[in-house]
């Protein structure tokens, strides 16, 4: 019996690998939303800050949802 | 049409019918813990599920051809026997269903047809290290490797979102829980409904009427899709609820954390063509993200019976799919018959007692546990 051990094993390294990317970034992405909601001033550094990182984070999120979509479909390939 | 016999389209009837409760056994592993969440109107998550289902049925078609050929002997498998491999799966799942628990649509499937084909054709017409290589060791690993993920990832999510404010916490994972459960739920549409697709092909490749390696036609795809995604939209309520609310108590961060872990899972090894249980991965991530929050309360008896509940469902389903086998083999079309008439009698049994204690979109999220016997009346005199 043949058993790919190395397939294996690189399906539990890259999807623990992007899982916790993923979530790492959105969690960056949301406290850059609660900055947001947070800051007193429409003008201050800290809405600024937090609204380029929410918007960095989401992004590179929904790059990784763009790519999912594209491993599920294989007319894309 | 002339290869189409009684007993090819009785196949393709419950083949469908399978398909049907796959979809509603398996809503609760995109949406479970969205809904439990509040991250969507339990109606909504499961009419975006079912949609998403049939668009995943059409999108590909690969899982479909690996389904017929490997797991049994093409070559030594009659309608007959997958008819027989498909009553005990559709069996086991209701069963499950009836007590709430998730178990994998795939291994009943595979049981199913193992216990079928080796009473129709002996042994050796089961191809027992694919068996070990394509569902034992993935059934094993996949949850496993969802867990971890989920784990490390909800522990990092809540590490570091500790000091801002919970409302936009809990505000923005929500949001997030809808893109991760949907893309859930389009990646069991092109996993799931492809089974079937691929039961229905090898039952016209077994009756002649379509060549040695040809993919499904399009009439079978649709049937199939829509079938997964009317019992997705149907959903499991029972299922739902011992996913999304027994096991642990589940916060927008462990949903989303999970969510992404099964679909991560899912879709690696859909890549490297593993053909895995997404209910397995599902779970496996659930429970994962429960340990991941510190303090949060995981119940070690839900998970032991879900753990029990994957080990005999295989030999449970081979086991009614062989005896259904062997009706089939020695009665004939009125075996058959006979089986498709008991079949649907118990099938509509188990329906007729889960009415007890019925588990809907309005009650889903109100218990954590899926009982079978009726509540004790609160007015005495009002019990039916």
């Amino acid at each position: 019996m043949h058993l790919d051990w190395t397939a294996l094993g690189q399906v539990a390294a890259a999807s623990t690998g992007v899982t916790v990317a993923v979530v790492v970034v959105f969690a960056l992405g949301v406290l850059g939303l609660a900055q947001l909601e947070g800051a007193r001033d429409r003008q201050g550094r800290t809405f600024a800050l937090g609204l380029t990182q929410a918007v960095l984070c989401f992004l590179a999120c929904a790059a990784v949802v763009a790519y999912g979509i594209f491993l599920i479909v294989p007319q894309f390939h | 049409m002339d290869h189409i016999t009684f007993l090819v389209a009785v196949v393709i009837v419950t083949a469908l019918a399978f398909d049907f409760t796959n979809g509603f056994h398996d809503t609760a592993n995109a949406m479970a813990t969205s809904i439990a969440t509040g991250a969507l109107a339990p109606r909504t998550a499961v009419l975006i599920s079912g949609v998403l289902n049939v668009v995943g049925a059409f999108l590909s078609t690969e899982v479909a051809k690996t389904i017929s050929g490997g797991i049994v002997d093409d070559t030594l498998v009659s309608p007959g026997m997958i008819f027989a491999g498909l009553v005990g799966a559709i069996l086991w799942n209701l069963l499950t269903w009836l007590v709430g628990l998730p178990s994998s649509s795939s291994h009943a499937l595979f049981g199913g047809l193992i216990g079928a084909v080796w009473v129709g054709a002996g042994s050796h017409g089961v191809n027992f290290e694919k068996v070990v290589e394509k569902v034992l060791v993935p059934a094993v690993a996949s949850p496993v490797v969802a867990g971890v993920a989920a784990l490390l990832a909800t522990y990092l999510a809540y590490r570091l979102t500790d000091r801002a404010r919970k409302e936009s916490v809990t505000k923005g994972f929500r949001i997030g829980q809808i893109a991760s459960a949907s893309l859930v739920s389009l990646a069991h549409g092109t996993n799931d409904a492809q089974k079937t697709m691929g039961v229905i092909t090898l039952t016209l490749i077994s009756a002649g009427a379509l060549g040695h390696d040809a993919g499904p036609p399009l009439w079978v795809i649709a049937s199939a899709g829509i079938a997964i995604g009317l019992g997705t939209y149907l959903g499991g309520w029972r299922i739902i609820r011992t996913m999304g609310k027994g096991l642990t108590e589940i916060q927008s961060p462990q949903g989303f954390a999970a969510e992404t872990a099964s679909t991560a899972v899912i879709l690696t090894s859909a890549h490297l063509g593993f053909a895995l249980s997404t209910t397995q991965v599902a779970s496996g991530s659930i429970l994962g993200a429960g340990l991941g929050r510190r303090l949060a309360e995981v119940r070690w008896g839900v998970a032991g019976r879900m753990a029990v509940a994957w080990l005999i469902t295989l030999p449970a389903a081979a086991l009614v799919g062989g005896l259904a086998a062997s009706v089939v083999q020695s009665g004939g079309d009125l075996g058959t018959a006979v089986v498709a008439l008991v079949g649907a009698a118990l099938a509509a049994g188990i329906v007729v007692v889960s009415r007890r204690n019925p588990v809907h979109a309005h009650n889903v999220n109100d218990a954590h546990e899926v009982t079978i016997r009726t509540e004790p009346p609160a007015k005495v005199g009002t019990a039916a």
